[in-house]
């Protein structure tokens, strides 16, 4: 038997570091070759570590959410055969290591009531029972709710003489009180839990559980993509003095269009949204803008205007906002543009976006649909200097020629970096915007 | 008439009405204590202390009178000599000073004691005949409180009274001498644990009970080492035999066993060791018309009877008659009498048996988790494995553990051997801790003690028993 050490492998792009958001494995655990082990994450793709060897986990090197360098040790299994790690190093590494270990296993170990109520344990065999329970490990790491066991009618509540005594002291029947302690014994703890909650909700006067006061907290460890939108929002809001300008566009005539292409195409082509016209609006527009098209390096100073427009397309996914990336959106048509827009949508969702499809972008769009609501202030995707904000369409009375005509209205709220962008070119950007989208033929026609 | 007004007044002196008053005066409850005899009651005077006294000086004597054959150990006595005068003085000694203790104990904490019988008046009322002036007219005591706890007594066979020959555990507890032959009738606690002193202190013993084995009140497998133990100390023993009474010339007792032969047993002394009975008579407690539950008074988890602000602990209300339980009843009542919430609640209350070897029974045996309908586990670890037992020459017994199935929260404790009853404090305190097998197996017990087979049936109970 040897020991075998998988470390973190380069991701590439220069990446030193990344972090681990999910365990597949446990300590214990026999793994096969090319099981995932582990997730880990760089700036916005999730990476799967499989195993390259078979055999059995000794220790993991690091808990969920921890940041992790590259070539750091990431698993430690048993193998057959002789492993790849030498002994004096084996000592050398074993310190920290089971220091790793503590703070992964921790969170994993069952509870010891959950263990022993899932073992039958007979006479002869109970040993089993402190393994039985093969709660898996806690993915997200916030599992440390110790699990109250629920007592069955007539079941004599378990607590020491003295928490018995405090809680006549108290005037509380313990039958009432959850117990977290071993085979559901009740604490000190849960009594005083208990005893504060009933004593606040006396003092809320009212019983009607519409009205209760409610005092519980969850602690979301922030940690995964959730980290990297916060990092990003930061980073973003910290170093960029942005403003907003919102204009409301006429979309009557593109609404019409669209209605046509869509009965016309919808059934070969798919179907359009408002959006790839959008696109392709920002695309003319930032021929006459360039300054709006770009990536600024504070630190140096420098803005790059880029020729190619990668647009970036914000997207709700499970794990949070993701923002895959259209490259050259200057080269596609409104279907193609659609079509790519649904593709990078679908893999940023199922977290099969690779790294170049969810970053690079010169500019985004920011479109919630009918959730537009009338105003937005977007965020802008730090280092670009723009970002196109879509608001809801809808009917709305508009003055025409003197005329109150029901026309459909959408407002554009756009948010830029003001270091680099004066108002007026982004007002001017906007208005160039609304101009191809309320005449669409010019979006076609130059 | 002379008068007096309490708030808490108590009726009995002994283990549950001294602590009851102890309790109460120290949460400045005017308390007074009536006891007609010496305060300590039966458990001081004669019961659990005297007779671990004799015991103890009987095992004392018997290790003495072994010593003069051949020994193991290599210890060679001439001969060994008992002054039985000189074991009851020393005996007596103990209990005056235990006695004197409470009574020092009551002066300290301030409870008024009146030295007298209490007859019941009514339900805050009672008259006392002083026993210093049995002619005076009796001192009429009012209390808001009246707490019952005037124990139990011992039951006597209606065809032989107590008289001459036939004596009760009180008389047997202060021997003048001891006598040639012994019959004991009645083998329980009382009668086997008094049987073995008089064994050991040079009686021919015999012990006859109706029913078919010895300890009906504990499972076979817990008093397997005490019939052994009769046996070799030479006990005789008939099961499933009754006593007919004295024959007429009143020096042996007739006897007919469970094929209805009838036999005689030649006997210099009859003990009469049939159990006791609280004690609710010849002191007007009928008056009260309180809510009896069988022979005992009825009271309920906190003991209160069926009348308003009369109480009753202790044997009074019967079974399980034990002190501990009694002391336990007292200290509550006072504390519900001064304003705080308590229930009588125990988790399990040790019983012990101070025979040779020792027998200690705490929560539930598996019998009777059998009988619960109970999903369990149990276990037992043998004292033969055990290092401390072997250097005792105590060997025989063992420690067993009965457990939930699902969550391995121990229900009960079961231990026979040598010294075992001081086993009970480590077995009631885990049940009433709510303690799991892993609790008490991952607990690490000194070595080399008796304490190690407690570990180590846990750990069996686990199936990792190490020493067996």
């Amino acid at each position: 038997m040897g020991i075998h050490v998988i470390k973190m492998p380069d991701i590439g792009e220069g990446i030193a570091e990344v972090e681990l958001v999910a365990w597949h494995v446990k300590v214990g655990d026999v793994v096969a070759e090319d099981q995932i082990l582990a997730d880990v994450m760089t700036d916005k793709a999730t990476v799967e570590i499989p195993s390259s060897v078979a055999g059995k986990v000794l220790a993991l090197g690091g808990a969920v959410g921890q940041v992790m360098a590259v070539g750091s040790e990431v698993i430690r299994l048993e193998v057959e055969g002789a492993g790849n790690l030498k002994p004096e190093s084996a000592l050398a590494l074993a310190k920290p290591t089971q220091d790793a270990i503590k703070t992964v296993a921790n969170p994993a170990t069952p509870k010891p009531v959950k263990a022993v109520a899932a073992a039958p344990a007979p006479a002869a065999t109970p040993a089993a029972a402190p393994q039985a329970a093969p709660a898996r490990a806690n993915g997200n790491g916030n599992g440390k709710a110790p699990v109250a066991l629920v007592r069955a009618p007539g079941d004599k509540p378990i607590a020491s003489p003295a928490v018995r005594r405090q809680a006549w002291d108290l005037g509380i029947e313990l039958q009432f009180v959850p117990g977290t302690g071993a085979a559901g014994r009740i604490t000190h703890e849960d009594l005083q839990a208990y005893a504060q909650r009933a004593s606040q909700a006396q003092a809320g006067g009212s019983t009607d559980q519409r009205y209760v006061q409610r005092l519980d907290e969850e602690t979301v460890p922030v940690i995964g993509l959730r980290r990297k939108i916060a990092q990003k929002m930061q980073e973003s809001k910290r170093r960029i003095p942005h403003f907003t300008y919102v204009e409301e566009v006429d979309m009557t005539e593109l609404e019409a269009l669209r209605a046509r292409l869509n009965a016309q195409h919808g059934k070969t082509r798919g179907r359009l949204t408002v959006l790839p016209f959008i696109a392709r609006a920002v695309v003319l527009a930032v021929r006459a803008h360039p300054q709006v098209n770009a990536r600024y390096d504070d630190e140096a100073a420098v803005a790059t205007r880029y020729g190619a427009v990668h647009l970036g397309i914000a997207t709700q996914t499970e794990g949070g906002l993701m923002v895959p990336v259209v490259r050259h959106a200057e080269t596609l048509d409104l279907w193609a543009c659609a079509s790519e827009v649904v593709r990078l949508a679908e893999a940023a969702r199922s977290g099969k976006a690779a790294r170049d499809e969810l970053s690079g972008s010169t500019i985004t769009i920011t479109s919630l649909g009918t959730l537009g609501g009338i105003v937005t202030t977007p965020v802008i995707n730090h280092p670009e200097v723009a970002i196109v904000g879509v608001n809801r369409l809808v009917e709305r009375p508009m003055i025409r020629n003197g005329a109150v005509v029901a026309r459909q209205m959408m407002n554009l709220s756009s948010s830029f970096d003001h270091r680099v962008v004066d108002g007026m070119h982004a007002a001017e950007f906007v208005q160039l915007i609304r101009g191809y989208l309320e005449c669409p033929a010019t979006l076609f026609v130059e | 008439m002379d008068s007096h007004k309490t708030t808490l007044l108590i009726i009995g002196g002994g283990p549950g009405g001294y602590v009851a008053a102890i309790r109460a005066a120290q949460l400045g409850i005017p308390t007074t204590l009536v006891e007609g005899e010496q305060l300590g009651g039966t458990c001081l005077n004669i019961g659990c202390i005297p007779s671990k006294a004799l015991i103890h000086a009987a095992e004392a004597y018997h290790q003495a009178h072994h010593f003069m054959g051949d020994s193991t150990l290599g210890i060679h006595v001439e001969s060994a000599r008992i002054d039985i005068a000189q074991t009851v003085r020393w005996k007596d000694g103990i209990v005056a000073r235990l006695t004197g203790g409470v009574g020092a104990l009551l002066k300290k904490h301030g409870v008024h004691v009146v030295k007298g019988w209490a007859t019941i008046v009514d339900g805050k009322t009672v008259d006392v005949t002083t026993t210093a002036k049995p002619d005076a007219a009796p001192m009429r005591i009012h209390g808001e409180h009246l707490l019952l706890a005037t124990g139990s007594v011992e039951l006597g066979l209606p065809g032989m009274p107590f008289g001459g020959r036939v004596i009760s555990s009180t008389q047997a507890l202060s021997p003048d001498s001891i006598p040639k032959r012994l019959v004991v009738v009645g083998a329980g606690y009382i009668g086997l644990e008094l049987g073995l002193v008089y064994r050991k202190l040079g009686s021919d013993v015999t012990v006859v009970e109706a029913q078919d084995r010895i300890l009906p009140l504990y499972d076979e497998e817990l008093t397997k080492p005490v019939a052994a133990s009769l046996r070799k100390l030479g006990v005789q023993v008939h099961l499933g035999t009754k006593v007919q009474g004295l024959n007429p010339a009143g020096d042996a007792v007739r006897v007919v066993d469970g094929a209805g032969r009838e036999s005689e047993l030649a006997a210099d002394q009859v003990l009469v060791a049939i159990g006791r009975a609280p004690n609710t008579h010849g002191w007007g407690l009928e008056k009260l018309m309180l809510a009896m539950q069988g022979r005992a008074l009825q009271v309920d988890d906190q003991c209160r009877t069926s009348m308003r602000n009369v109480w009753a602990i202790g044997d009074l209300t019967g079974e399980p008659m034990l002190a501990h339980r009694a002391m336990a009843q007292g200290e509550m009542v006072a504390e519900i009498i001064s304003g705080k919430r308590r229930h009588f609640a125990p988790a399990a209350i040790a019983a012990v048996c101070f025979t040779d070897p020792e027998i200690v029974v705490v929560g539930q045996t598996p019998a009777e988790a059998t009988k619960a309908g109970l999903e369990f586990t149990t276990a037992q670890f043998p004292f033969a494995a055990n290092g401390r037992a072997m250097t005792l020459e105590a060997t025989d017994g063992f420690v067993r553990v009965v457990a939930r199935r699902d969550n391995h929260r121990i229900v009960g404790w079961q231990a026979v051997g040598a010294g075992v009853s001081e086993l009970s404090t480590a077995f009631s305190h885990s049940l009433e801790m709510g303690a799991t097998l892993e609790d008490v197996a991952h607990t690490i017990h000194a070595h080399p003690t008796l304490g190690e087979a407690v570990q180590e049936a846990a750990l069996r109970a686990l199936g990792h028993a190490l020493h067996i």
